[in-house]
């Protein structure tokens, strides 16, 4: 099995997937280094790589202007990053900070969209992966939303 | 685990010995007693004061302590507000301890996840203590706290302490944070995948806001944690504390008297259910 495969199937996120698939997605992947404080990408950017967090902590970031950036929440080895290659307009709807040294497999988003296309068993092993990973953060940011420690409602 | 119901049934004057202002709306009081103050990890006291009214804390210092009273008060209402803003020497009265406590002795064998959201971790705390001073006892363990902001975290310098040991994984995590904050920004639900611990001989012990409990404990069993071994403390209303007044009543139970502290799995058909 090649590197970059190997890596692919060992990835948390994609656990139990089937080597063809592994396959697939790993010729559309290069291996990444981010240092310290380099962004992945910036809010509105063309969401053009999907990326497998492999080590360190990336910052999910928004900004006002004339306010430091609020961070949204923090991503981890083991963590997806994100889903915004997925679906149009296929751009990024936060900035995403390297909150140390991030090493990360990028995988080309129209190279995995094309072969999506043509290979829909593909594409719904991805679909399904996808979805329940967004339905984990959208239960989670819910939770943050609430501001359950925040000063009780009257 | 139900403690016996000791101590005192009603408010002794007690001198405030120390105030430690934690975040901007939580305080701790150290309160000192003529004769040794026993209590289970997990049990509250009723504090009053004067000429304004009676509260359930619970008491958040070491239970092997017994020459001080700890309560960590977070300011919510007019009494809780008055004890946030207490001074030094100002005497207030205390009756107590109530209620049930944490299975601190019961788990020894076990891996340990403690869980914790904002002001939940006070009740916590007395466990904490109990825990690591016989760390040999329990298998691994694992100390997951939420909080607001960078602002709002209690207890820092402990948690800093605890961290620092390399027989306990701590992790803090904020709702919200600026750049500056270099930990978790995420919900503590979020971190309980990433545990690492043997789930089939795990016990849990859950305290918070009920909303965020009620998340933990579906991750918590999505990890593989069963229902007996998860322990919560429950917060309502508690007036009288010695079950006659009903107001803290949860179905079937008061919980100033069959609780704080509950086993899961015995709460489970109305844990969540609206109209209780």
């Amino acid at each position: 099995m090649e590197g970059l495969e190997r890596i692919v199937l060992e990835h948390p996120f994609f656990a139990g997937l089937g080597p063809e698939f592994g396959a697939a997605i790993s010729g559309c992947a290069r291996n990444l280094r981010f240092a310290a404080g380099e962004y992945l990408f910036h809010e509105d950017e063309p969401a053009n790589e999907f990326y497998l967090i492999r080590h360190g902590t990336v910052a999910l970031e928004l900004h006002a202007p004339g306010q430091p950036a609020i961070v949204i929440a923090t991503l981890r080895q083991g963590d997806i990053l994100d889903a915004a290659w997925l679906v149009p307009p296929y751009r990024w709807n936060f900035d995403a900070r390297a909150a140390e040294l991030v090493r990360a497999l990028g995988v080309n988003a129209r190279c995995l969209r094309d072969k999506c296309e043509a290979d829909h068993d593909l594409g719904y092993e991805l679909m399904k992966r996808f979805v329940g990973a967004m339905g984990e953060r959208l239960r989670a940011t819910r939770l943050q939303v609430l501001d359950v420690y925040g000063p009780p409602r009257a | 685990m139900t403690a016996a119901p000791t101590g005192w049934s009603v408010p002794q004057p007690l001198r405030v010995a120390r105030v430690r202002r934690e975040t901007a709306d939580v305080a701790t009081l150290e309160l000192m007693p003529d004769s040794p103050f026993a209590f289970a990890a997990g049990q509250f006291n009723m504090l009053y004061v004067f000429g304004l009214g009676e509260v359930a804390i619970s008491i958040s210092g070491d239970p092997e302590a017994t020459d001080r009273i700890v309560h960590t008060v977070r300011a919510v209402g007019a009494v809780s507000g008055a004890l946030m803003r207490l001074r030094r020497n100002v005497v207030i009265g205390v009756r107590g301890p109530y209620g049930s406590a944490w299975p601190v002795a019961e788990t020894r064998g076990s891996d340990v996840v403690i869980v914790a959201g904002g002001v939940g971790l006070a009740p916590l705390r007395p466990a904490i203590y109990r825990v690591l001073a016989r760390r040999r006892d329990y298998g691994r363990v694992v100390l997951l706290y939420g909080a607001r902001g960078p602002g709002n975290i209690l207890y820092q310098r402990e948690l800093e302490e605890w961290r620092r040991r390399l027989d306990v994984d701590v992790e803090v995590t904020l709702d919200h944070a600026g750049a500056d904050w270099h930990g978790n920004v995420g919900v503590v639900p979020a971190l309980i995948p990433r545990m690492s611990l043997d789930p089939q001989h795990a016990v849990a012990l859950v305290c918070g806001p009920e909303i965020m409990m009620r998340f933990t404990i579906a991750a918590l069993r999505d990890r593989g944690i069963a229902a007996d071994r998860i322990y919560l403390s429950m917060e309502r209303h508690m007036k009288c504390a010695v079950r006659l007044c009903g107001r803290c009543q949860f179905g079937p139970h008061f919980v100033c008297r069959d609780g704080p502290v509950f086993r899961y799995d015995r709460i489970a058909p109305m844990f969540g259910v609206r109209e209780i």
